[in-house]
C-alpha cells in the first residue's frame, strides 16, 4: 500500500490525542513511575512521556491479554452448558508512542494466533488496535532491530509512523487503511509533507548479525556447549518472555468453583521449570540450558522457518530486565 | 580484589573446589554472576557497589550443584542468606568454600558456619529508616485504604516471579504456586491470583527472609515487595526478639515449644 506522508506539528499531536479520547477510543501509552516505565491506559496527554526508549512491558497484552477468559461453563446432572467469552465488550484502542520494533512484533504473534486455526479472542482484539508508533532517534547497547530485518524508523506494522524533525515538528508516515481513516477523522491536523528527510532524524542503530545467516547456522546447532555456558546463571523466572512483544506461550487453567467454571488462558515462559513437564514427571527440557536453547531456536530458527518473519525484533527488553543478566545478543553473536 | 582472585585462582588448581562463583562485568555497565572453572579466568571476578545480586541463590540451583564443590564470592547479604540455608539443613560446611568480602572490601575466609554466625553479630540487620517510615506510613491506613493501597502496588504484578527465582530461600523444588492438581494457588495473575500469591510468598519468608532485596531487585515492574518481607521482620523482632539465625536453632515460625506464651497450640 502507497505510504502517505504529512507534517503534523507538534502542538497539534494533543489535538489528536483528545480526539482520539473524544471518539471514545481507549488510549494506551508509555507511563513513567518512579522505577519504570509501562504501557498503561492514559485519559490525559500530559500523563504520557515522550523520555523513554522503549517501555517496561510490551504492548502485548492489549491483544494477549496475560489471564483471558475463553469460556465459562455450567454443569447440571446431564449437561454442561458452554458459554464462550463475548467479543463485543472489546473496546477500540490506540496504542500511542509503540516503537517500530513494538509495532513489528505484531506480526510474528498474529502469524502464531493464526496457526491452524484463527485464534476469534486474538484476532478480534487485534482488530481494534490502532498503532501509532514513534520512529527512535536514540538507542541503547541492549537494542538489535537492524539485525534482525528492522530500523529505528521502520513503517512495518504501525498504522501511522511519527518522525521527530529537526523543528520538533513530525512527519507522519501514514501506512494502513487504518491510519487513514484517522487522518481522514482530523484532516485539518494533518499538513503538507515536510522537505525534511525522515533518516537523518533516526538512531543510528549498529546491525551485529544477519538473521538469515544466524538461522541457516541454527539448523546444525542443538548439541552444542553454548546453551549451557550462556544461561549458567539464568534463574528460571518469566521475566524475559513476559516483557518480549513476540512470546505467546500460554496455559490453559480451569477455575472451578462446584459445578460452574470458567477456563483461562495465562501467559508462560519456556523459562519455568513447570514449562512442558509431562504429566509422567518427564520433562524433556529438564535444564535452565535445554530451557534457553528453546528460546533462541524458537525465535531464529523455528518461527523463521514457519511464517517467514524471526520471533525476535530486537528490541533488548528480556535483557534489560533479566535479573541474572542474561543477554540475548550476546548469546546470538556468540554462535 | 587481588587477594581474592589469588584465592580463587589457587582453590581451582588445587583442585579443592571445582567452580568459582563470584560476580563479573555485565552487560553495559551492569556485573552479573560468573561460574569460573578454569584458574586462568579468575582474573574476571571484580567486586565493587554494583555487585548486589545475591548470589547464593544459586548454591541450591542443581545446573551450578552439577558443576562440582563451589567457592562463592560472599559480602554480607550473601553470608547472611547462606546462614540461614545452613539453619535450614540445605548446606554443609564441607559442600562450599565461602569467600567472605567485608564492607571494606576485604577477604575474609570463614572455616565453619559458626564463625559466620560470629562475623554478622557486629553486622545486624537494620531496615532502613526512609523504610520504615512508609511501612508505618502503611499500617496507620485504615484496612480498606490499606487493602486498596496494595492491589494497586500488585495489580502490574504478571507472576513473571523473578522474584522468587532471586531469593536464595525460595529453593523449594515444587513451589506452592506450581501445586497444580488441585492448584492450590490460583496461575492467573488477576486480582485473588496476585494477592494470594503475594501473601503466601511473603508469610514463607517470615522469620527466614535475611533483607538482601534480590526479590525487589529481581522485579522487573518494580513492585514494593521488598515492604511485606521487611514488615514482617519488624513482626518477627517484635513478637519473638531479634532475627538472629543460629546453626542448630530453628526458624520461628516453624518451631514451637511447650512453654510458648501463645495458649492456641496447647
Ligand atoms: S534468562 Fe533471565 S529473565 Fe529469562 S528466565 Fe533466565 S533469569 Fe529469568
Ligand atoms: S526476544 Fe528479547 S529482544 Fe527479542 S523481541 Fe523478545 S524481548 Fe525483544
Ligand atoms: S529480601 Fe527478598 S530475596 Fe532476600 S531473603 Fe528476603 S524475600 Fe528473599
Ligand atoms: S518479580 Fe515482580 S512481577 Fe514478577 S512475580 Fe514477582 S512481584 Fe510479580
Amino acid at each position: 500500500m502507497q505510504i502517505d506522508n504529512y507534517l503534523i506539528r507538534q502542538t497539534s499531536l494533543e489535538k489528536l490525542f483528545n480526539n482520539l479520547i473524544g471518539n471514545g477510543k481507549t488510549v494506551f501509552a508509555p507511563q513513567a513511575s518512579e522505577k519504570r516505565i509501562l504501557f498503561e491506559k492514559v485519559k490525559a496527554f500530559s500523563e504520557i512521556t515522550d523520555n523513554y526508549l522503549v517501555t517496561t512491558n510490551a504492548a502485548k497484552s492489549v491483544v494477549f491479554p496475560r489471564t483471558e477468559k475463553l469460556f465459562s461453563y455450567k454443569k447440571t446432572k446431564e449437561t454442561t452448558e458452554i458459554t464462550d467469552a463475548s467479543t463485543e465488550a472489546v473496546p477500540e484502542v490506540v496504542l500511542w508512542g509503540t516503537r517500530p520494533c513494538d509495532a513489528a512484533a505484531f506480526i510474528p504473534l498474529t502469524d502464531t494466533f493464526n496457526g491452524d486455526y484463527p485464534d476469534i479472542l486474538y484476532n478480534n482484539r487485534r482488530g481494534k488496535v490502532y498503532l501509532l508508533s514513534f520512529s527512535c532517534a536514540t538507542c541503547d547497547e541492549y537494542c538489535f532491530c537492524t539485525s534482525v530485518n528492522g530500523s529505528p524508523g521502520n513503517t512495518a506494522g504501525s498504522d501511522i509512523l511519527f518522525t521527530k524533525l529537526s523543528t520538533g515538528d513530525y512527519l507522519a508516515e501514514v501506512i494502513t487503511e487504518k491510519g487513514k481513516k484517522l487522518v481522514a477523522e482530523n484532516q485539518t491536523l494533518f499538513e503538507a509533507a515536510p522537505e525534511e528527510e525522515k533518516e537523518p532524524n533516526l538512531a543510528k542503530v549498529k546491525t551485529y548479525f544477519n538473521q538469515d545467516e544466524i538461522q541457516a547456522k541454527l539448523q546444525n546447532l542443538f548439541e552444542n556447549p553454548v546453551w549451557d555456558e550462556k544461561s549458567r546463571a539464568c534463574l528460571g523466572c518469566g521475566s524475559c518472555a513476559f516483557v518480549c512483544p513476540v512470546c505467546s506461550c500460554f496455559d490453559i487453567q480451569d477455575e472451578k468453583h462446584g459445578s460452574k467454571g470458567t477456563r483461562l488462558r495465562c501467559w508462560d515462559s519456556c523459562g519455568f521449570s513447570l514449562f512442558t513437564l509431562h504429566t509422567s514427571g518427564h520433562n524433556p527440557r529438564e535444564t535452565q540450558g535445554a530451557r534457553w536453547r528453546q528460546r533462541i531456536l524458537h525465535k531464529f530458527l523455528y518461527m523463521p522457518d514457519k511464517s517467514k518473519v524471526a520471533g525476535c525484533v530486537g528490541c533488548g527488553r528480556c535483557s534489560r530486565v533479566c535479573p541474572a543478566d542474561i543477554n540475548i545478543l550476546e548469546t546470538v553473536t556468540s554462535i | 580484589m587481588n587477594e581474592l582472585i589469588q584465592k580463587a585462582k589457587s582453590l581451582l588448581e588445587s583442585d579443592t573446589v571445582q567452580v568459582v562463583i563470584g560476580y563479573g562485568k555485565g552487560s553495559a555497565d551492569k556485573t552479573r554472576a560468573i561460574f569460573l572453572t578454569k584458574p586462568e579466568d579468575c582474573d574476571q571476578l571484580l567486586f565493587d557497589s554494583r555487585c548486589v545480586q545475591n548470589l547464593a541463590v544459586y548454591l541450591t540451583k542443581h545446573e551450578i550443584k552439577h558443576l562440582g564443590k563451589p567457592a562463592i564470592v560472599a559480602p554480607i547479604p550473601v553470608l547472611r542468606s547462606i546462614l540461614q540455608l545452613a539453619v535450614e539443613n540445605q548446606l554443609k560446611e564441607s559442600d562450599l568454600v565461602i569467600l567472605g568480602v567485608s564492607p571494606e572490601s576485604k577477604l575474609i575466609e570463614f572455616d565453619s558456619f559458626g564463625a559466620i554466625e560470629l562475623f554478622l553479630n557486629a553486622y545486624k540487620i537494620q531496615i532502613d529508616e526512609k523504610y520504615k517510615a512508609t511501612i508505618d506510613k502503611i499500617k496507620a491506613m485504615p484496612v480498606s485504604e490499606r487493602f486498596a493501597f496494595w492491589i494497586k502496588e500488585l495489580e502490574p504484578c504478571f507472576k513473571c516471579y523473578a522474584c522468587r527465582a532471586a531469593c536464595p530461600l525460595c529453593y523449594c523444588p515444587k513451589c506452592t504456586v506450581e501445586n497444580n492438581q488441585p492448584q492450590w494457588i490460583p496461575a492467573a495473575s488477576h486480582l485473588l491470583g496476585n494477592l494470594e500469591w503475594h501473601v503466601m510468598r511473603a508469610m514463607h519468608l517470615a522469620g527466614r527472609c535475611t533483607d538482601c532485596e534480590a526479590c525487589y531487585n529481581a522485579c522487573p515492574m518494580g513492585i514494593p515487595i521488598h515492604l511485606l518481607t521487611k514488615s514482617m521482620l519488624q513482626d518477627v523482632e517484635e513478637h519473638f526478639g531479634p532475627y538472629g539465625p543460629s546453626v542448630g536453632k530453628r526458624n520461628t515460625l516453624s518451631s514451637f515449644n511447650p512453654d510458648d506464651k501463645e495458649s492456641f497450640i496447647r
